[in-house]
C-alpha cells in the first residue's frame, strides 16, 4: 500500500474529528465553504466562531507545512496558470454557496449523516469534476 | 468563550488533516479526478476516515452530549446546478474551499488567487439568493 494512502486516511480522521469538534461546539454543520462564506454576509453573534474555525485551520495547516515533510508537497496540476485558479475560485465560490456545501459540508458532514441531499449533491459534483478533468486533459493539456 | 476556542481547535484539525492527508497538493486532489489517466485512490481514504469519524462520533456523542439534528433538505435545482458549478471549479484547479484556505498558510500564490475570487463568487450569490437556498 502506498504511504500516501495511509497520510490520506489519518489526515481524513483528523478533518473528521475537528468537524465534529465544531458540529458539537456549535450546533451548526461545520462545512468550510459555509463557514467561511457566512463571515462575509455576518449574522450578529455568529461571526466570531466562525473567524476563530478558519484562522485555526490556516494556522493548523501552516504548523504542519514546517513540521512534516508529506503535507509540504505542492505541485500545480499540468496546463493550470493563475488564471485558471481564479476561474476556479470564482465558480468554487458560486457553486458552493449554491449548492449549499462543498466537500466537507456535504461530502463529510452531510454524508456521515446521512442526509440525502447531501449524498446526492457529493454525487453531482465527483461527476461534474471527473467530467471537467477528462475534458481538460482532451482539450488543454494536450495542446 | 468555550465556543471560540473549541472552534479554534476544531479548525486547526481540520487544517492540520488537510495538511497530513495529502489533499492541500492540487496534484494529487486532480490525479484522484483523473479516472482515465493514472488514477490516484488517496482522496479516497481521506473522505472515508473522516466521514467514518464524523458519523460515528455524532452517534456516540449522543450518550454524553446534545447533538442538533439537520433534517435534509429536498433536491432542489439549485442543489444540482451548484454542485455542477463546484465541480467544474474543483476540477480546474484542484482546489475546494478546505485546501485553498489551508494553502494560505503555505503562502502559496495559486491560493492568493483563488481564495479572493472564490469570496467573490460567494458572494454574488449570497447576495442575490441569500444565505439559505
Amino acid at each position: 500500500m502506498e504511504p500516501s494512502y495511509l497520510y490520506g486516511f489519518v489526515g481524513g480522521c483528523l478533518i473528521g474529528l475537528g468537524s465534529l469538534i465544531a458540529f458539537l461546539a456549535t450546533k451548526k454543520v461545520p462545512g468550510i465553504s459555509g463557514v467561511f462564506g457566512r463571515i462575509l454576509r455576518p449574522a450578529k453573534n455568529d461571526v466570531g466562531w466562525r473567524v476563530a474555525f478558519v484562522a485555526g485551520l490556516i494556522g493548523g495547516a501552516a504548523i504542519l507545512f514546517r513540521t512534516l515533510d508529506h503535507a509540504a508537497i505542492y505541485r500545480i496540476p499540468e496546463g493550470r496558470n493563475l488564471i485558471v485558479y481564479g476561474l476556479a475560485g470564482l465558480l468554487v465560490g458560486v457553486g458552493t454557496r449554491l449548492g449549499g456545501g462543498c466537500t466537507s459540508g456535504h461530502g463529510v458532514c452531510g454524508v456521515g449523516m446521512g442526509a440525502r441531499d447531501s449524498i446526492v449533491a457529493t454525487l453531482v459534483f465527483m461527476v461534474a469534476a471527473f467530467a471537467t478533468v477528462f475534458l481538460f486533459n482532451i482539450f488543454v493539456s494536450a495542446s | 468563550m468555550k465556543t471560540l476556542l473549541l472552534s479554534l481547535l476544531a479548525g486547526a484539525l481540520v487544517g492540520a488533516g488537510l495538511a497530513v492527508s495529502g489533499m492541500v497538493d492540487p496534484t494529487r486532489v486532480v490525479d484522484f479526478l483523473d479516472v482515465a489517466g493514472d488514477w490516484d485512490p488517496t482522496l479516497a481514504f481521506v473522505m472515508g476516515g473522516a466521514v467514518l469519524v464524523f458519523a460515528a462520533g455524532r452517534l456516540l456523542s449522543r450518550g454524553c452530549c446534545e447533538v442538533p439534528d439537520f433534517p435534509a433538505d429536498p433536491i432542489s435545482r439549485n442543489l444540482i446546478v451548484g454542485a455542477t458549478v463546484f465541480g467544474i471549479g474543483w476540477g480546474l484547479g484542484g482546489f475546494c474551499p478546505g485546501p485553498s484556505l489551508a494553502n494560505l498558510g503555505g503562502l502559496r500564490e495559486e491560493a492568493f488567487v483563488f481564495v479572493p475570487a472564490m469570496a467573490a463568487g460567494m458572494f454574488l450569490v449570497q447576495r442575490v439568493f441569500g444565505l439559505d437556498r
